[in-house]
């Protein structure tokens, strides 16, 4: 957005000044555009327009600005630039890359700089795909760069650019502001492009969800899964372990591409992405993580307005590799940082204030962000998915605030952190009794089919035995555990089975912190198993002292550690099945 | 610089003035009165012909003759390295009689936001000599770690426990702390210069205050003046600066008086829309620097209205810090000091800070495991007082034991008692020994024989 032609238009004067709202007078623009305002140059969008006054949220702190400086208009919306160079970068909230502003401008962020988000001196290696008296459709690759080991990043041309090539460039290599491809219509096509931000890039058609997105952990994966082309919300109180999980998620999805927005968030978070994601290992290429990366960093001290524009920032980007046929997800942490940044510019703005003094817009607003996801077949013919995991933070922790609730109206798989949960070290701390996951039924045939048969008998099995412990525990609390028969008291042990070796991962631990499905569904496998043949001993007139002391039950708790994983759970089951046999023939 | 007599209202902390022209926004202002005394203050909103400005010194004795002066340029606050050992007030004069400050530099007291690319990981453990931190929440070099405390409760000793015996293991340099007081008592401050002065730990500290019977506005800049005196000493001299700041709740209470009188559309109870950006503003002044040695770490105290962790207050505050130590009545109750409830405490930092090279290799397994059981020795407490201990199977009352035991050796010390954090770990696994093996999930059966074998030797012996 930052560079290139801009066409400087009009002048106009600033009027008033109130944070990060500026009034100015004899503006000629546009909603939505993008003006520069004061000598500084700051940027700023045009968002409301009253009789001869123009209402713009300016991106940068705007001290000592004064009535009287100039405002000059740009001709275009807000925007961000797409093209080769966006993998493994750290940008701002309008797409500024923090090591160039850094390089500018030292530790600092000071005001009015300006950098462009894809790097104009980088020349990449062009592979053509079409030649000369080909026809481009919309949205159609013209070749593809190597972004880097594993991501061939396509040349596309732009969802409003088609025509018949008149002249392409050969193999070679290029920077971004070379003429690759020239139309008989007297467009051009270059290495990047700009799409304003506010409006969802198009595709032809919009897919159901099937595949899930795997993410490594038990709960998710297991419980409440997730589609690829889905989105879900995780919220919960400060220190339920948000963070840690849009992080987990960041690292372990098996998407091409993942794109974090920390929005409003702690800068120290931020630096532990940024130092911790090159060092990892990416489990499927081998590569290091950052290089499917980009990250979004608007920390809560930096403007607001900048805050507001992240979220949209980062789906774009997404948009955008989708449309290269790749499956991305996206993580938002927080979309209620982002709601409040609307809060008080709204406030700002003398609107009248919904619920809690949130907009009236801010359903509107989240919703049509989250119907930014999907799994699409691109203008180019290829199928890709954005994926979308917001983390809510509600004050206090209640789910009923305007946030929360409007977010669950339009997300389809829920993650309910539970503080409880976290105070006992009880990690990933998702409710098991209040998350849901819409997807699962459309997702239950490709677990049977290329995971196991019963993956949904298990499942239902051990959704049955957490619920039936919830009800259990309420008498519990009246009259103690002994006074229940035993056959109860030993679901109430095989339920704290599930709880502390199934749905308990450890983030921290190189084994424990990613689980394949095959492994989760062996490892859930083998307790229901022990469920199942425990019940049949205790028909039989067996003591569950016995049952708890069984080498078998010991071992499973500690097997999600082990590397050997496989073998030690094959090991387990064969003495399962030994202790039983060896019990009932007593 | 230009000069208005144009003031045409007066409004709680604001003022407000007509026929000015291009005044900008954020600029500071000095505002003559009629007796010749002068005020301070710096412009919230600005247009063609109308300025709001706040006051910092509250706006007693303006009237409509006094003359405002603008500076064109925002508050700058003269910092230097002869500020080492000085008390001063809420706006940065000397309080102690001694001589005024020649600046080394002048700061924009808002500072800049540290480019998040160029921060440095905080992971350096900080020993408190205070196991419920040390041990279960640790504090990092770098972290912002608020105190949630409720009224009438020792925080404040904790903090100065804090600031006497902080220190970086393996390393000589000491901190320095600044110390910023909102809206104390002058009982409460004088609690505090004193332990400073006795401790010695006034020479290497500064003491910004501003009580109870100042000026509720000034409340607005005193933290802005003592982070950006700590970002002096911290970038400039390398040193590593602990900020301790008490009480944010009266800071958010002013930020409230403001909102009210400009009319502004209140957001949850009251407190302005902007809060959350306001807060993150100030605790978001912590941190590392790449390529500097220095640091600002924060420990924020503020008291939760009604011990409510869900007011605005705490809650946005939580939102933005790294964690929080919560002090909890009940344990004060039980005359447990220092008081902390560890189980809704958490420090977001703690794992990068310690371990193997950094604390010790058990570390995050004997807290974890320490929480693990705590929480389970209080949830049985929960089911006792309806069924009675009798009916507690016998591993049952081992964790009830356990809690009991957790709160009178572990959690409780003196307040002069400094524990090594060496100490801290081997009390746990003294406690933890007293539970059944099979049941310390938490921690490897390596650990379990290294730590816990020397006490399972002992007691067996004893028996």
């Amino acid at each position: 957005m930052t560079s290139g032609v801009i066409n400087l238009g009009s002048k106009g004067t600033v009027y008033r000044v109130s944070g990060p709202v500026v009034v100015a007078t004899n503006v000629d623009a546009k909603i939505n555009e993008l003006v520069r305002v004061g000598n500084k140059g700051l940027f700023g969008e045009v968002i409301e327009i009253d009789h001869d006054k123009t209402i713009i949220q300016v991106y940068e702190d705007t001290s000592l600005l004064k009535p009287g400086d100039e405002v000059i208009t740009t001709g275009m919306p807000l925007s961000v630039e797409l093209g080769p160079g966006l993998l493994g970068s750290i940008y701002d909230g309008v797409q500024r890359p923090l090591p160039k502003l850094s390089e500018q401008m030292g530790e600092f962020i000071k005001r009015g700089a300006e950098v462009p988000g894809i790097d104009r001196e980088k020349k990449w290696e062009f592979f053509p795909l079409k030649k000369k008296g080909n026809r481009i459709n919309l949205g159609e690759s013209i070749g593809y760069v190597n972004e880097n080991e594993h991501t061939k990043h396509f040349i596309m041309s732009p969802p409003n650019i088609q025509g018949e090539i008149i002249d392409i460039v050969e193999q070679g290599k290029y920077t971004a502001e070379d003429i690759l491809c020239r139309l008989d219509n007297g467009t051009v096509i270059k290495m990047y492009q700009r799409w304003p931000v506010k409006v969802p890039r198009p595709f032809k058609d919009k897919m159901i969800p099937n595949a899930p997105l795997v993410t490594g952990k038990r709960i998710m994966d297991v419980l409440f899964p997730l589609a690829k082309g889905g989105t879900a919300a995780i919220p919960g109180p400060f220190g339920s372990g948000k963070t840690v999980i849009q992080q987990q998620l960041a690292k372990w999805s098996d998407t091409k591409v993942v794109v974090y927005i920390g929005c409003g968030e702690r800068g120290n978070e931020m630096i532990d992405v940024l130092t911790e994601f090159p060092k990892l290992v990416d489990p499927v290429t081998g590569s290091p993580l950052m290089d499917r990366t980009v990250l979004i960093a608007n920390t809560s001290n930096m403007p607001v307005a900048a805050r507001e524009a992240s979220i949209y920032t980062g789906i774009t980007i997404a948009e955008y590799y989708r449309d290269m046929g790749y499956d991305v997800a996206l993580m938002a942490d927080s979309t209620s940082r982002w709601a409040e940044a609307m809060r008080e510019i709204s406030s700002r703005l003398e609107e009248m204030p919904g619920e809690e003094g949130y907009p009236a817009y801010l359903s509107s607003r989240l919703s049509s962000f989250y119907e930014r996801a999907g799994i699409v077949v691109t203008l180019g013919g290829k199928i890709g998915s954005v994926t979308i995991i917001g983390a809510v933070s509600p004050p206090g922790g209640d789910f009923s605030e305007p946030v929360v609730q409007n977010t669950l109206r339009i997300t389809k798989t829920f993650w309910a952190l539970d503080s409880n949960l976290s105070q006992k070290r009880h990690f990933p701390s998702i409710n098991w009794l209040e998350s849901y996951s819409l997807y699962y039924d459309s997702l239950k045939e490709w677990f049977e089919s290329k995971i196991s048969i019963d993956w949904d008998r298990t499942r239902t099995e051990a959704m049955k035995i957490l619920q039936k412990e919830a009800e259990l525990q309420e008498i519990v609390q009246l009259v103690g555990a002994d006074a229940l028969p035993s056959d109860q008291q030993f679901i109430l042990d095989v339920a704290r089975m599930l709880r502390e070796i199934f749905l308990q991962q450890d983030s921290y631990h190189e084994v424990d912190e990613f689980h394949s499905l095959k492994r989760q569904f062996s490892l859930l496998n083998a307790i229901i198993r022990f469920s199942r043949l425990g019940n049949n001993a205790i028909k039989s007139g067996i003591e569950i002292d016995k049952l708890l002391k069984l080498e078998s039950r010991a071992e499973l708790s500690k097997v999600r550690y082990r590397k050997d994983f496989e073998r030690k759970i094959g090991l387990i089951n064969e003495t399962m099945s030994k202790e039983f046999k060896a019990l009932l023939g007593e | 610089m230009k000069e208005y007599k144009t003031i045409t209202s007066v409004k709680g902390p604001l003022i407000f003035l007509e026929r000015v022209k291009n005044i900008g926004y954020g600029e500071f202002v000095k505002i003559t009165l009629s007796d010749g005394s002068i005020k301070r203050g710096q412009v919230l909103e600005t247009s063609e012909n109308k300025v709001v400005v706040q006051i910092f010194e509250g706006t007693r004795n303006i009237d409509k003759n006094a003359y405002v002066k603008f500076y064109g340029d925002v508050l700058k606050f003269p910092v230097s390295y002869d500020m080492l050992g000085r008390v001063f007030s809420g706006s940065g004069d000397p309080l102690d009689g001694g001589p005024k400050v020649v600046p080394e530099a002048r700061l924009d007291i808002n500072g800049l936001p540290i480019n998040p690319y160029k921060r440095s990981p905080p992971q350096e453990f900080i020993q408190t000599g205070v196991s419920a931190i040390d041990g279960m929440n640790s504090l990092i070099r770098g972290q912002k770690l608020p105190i949630f405390s409720g009224s009438g409760l020792p925080h404040n000793e904790l903090a100065l426990q804090i600031a006497r015996q902080a220190t970086v293991l393996d390393c000589t340099e000491s901190f320095v702390v600044i110390f910023v007081a909102m809206g104390i008592t002058e009982e409460e401050a004088k609690y505090f210069i004193s332990d400073f002065e006795k401790t010695g730990a006034l020479e290497r500290g500064i003491v910004f205050l501003n009580l109870a019977s100042d000026p509720s506005i000034e409340r607005i800049i005193v933290p802005r003046i003592a982070l950006t005196t700590a970002e002096f000493f911290a970038f400039n001299y390398n040193m590593h600066v602990l900020v301790i700041m008490t009480d944010m709740t009266n800071y958010c209470e002013a930020l409230r008086e403001i909102g009210s009188a400009r009319e502004e559309v209140p957001g949850r109870r009251g407190y302005p829309g902007y809060m959350y950006t306001d807060l993150a503003s100030i605790y978001e002044r912590a941190g590392k620097i790449e390529g500097k040695n220095g640091s600002v770490t924060q420990v924020p105290i503020l008291t939760m209205p009604g011990d409510d962790i869900t007011h605005p207050i705490p809650d946005l505050s939580g939102y933005i810090t790294e964690g929080q130590i919560i002090v909890s009545r009940d344990l004060q109750r039980k005359g447990i000091y220092p008081p902390i409830d560890v189980l809704p405490s958490l420090s977001r930092l703690m794992s990068k800070g310690i371990g193997k090279g950094k604390t010790r290799e058990d570390h995050k397994s004997v807290s974890d495991q320490l929480y693990a059981a705590y929480a389970e020795g209080k949830d049985l407490r929960g089911i006792v007082s309806i069924v009675g201990k009798e009916s507690l199977s016998k591993s049952d009352k081992l964790f009830l034991d356990f809690a009991d035991d957790f709160e009178k050796n572990y959690i409780a010390q003196k307040s002069n008692e400094n524990r090594e954090i060496q100490t801290t770990l081997d009390i746990g696994w003294r406690i933890l020994s007293k539970l059944p093996e099979e049941k310390l999930l938490r921690v490897s059966d390596e650990l379990i024989e290294k730590y816990i074998g020397s006490f399972r030797d002992a007691q067996n012996k004893a028996y």
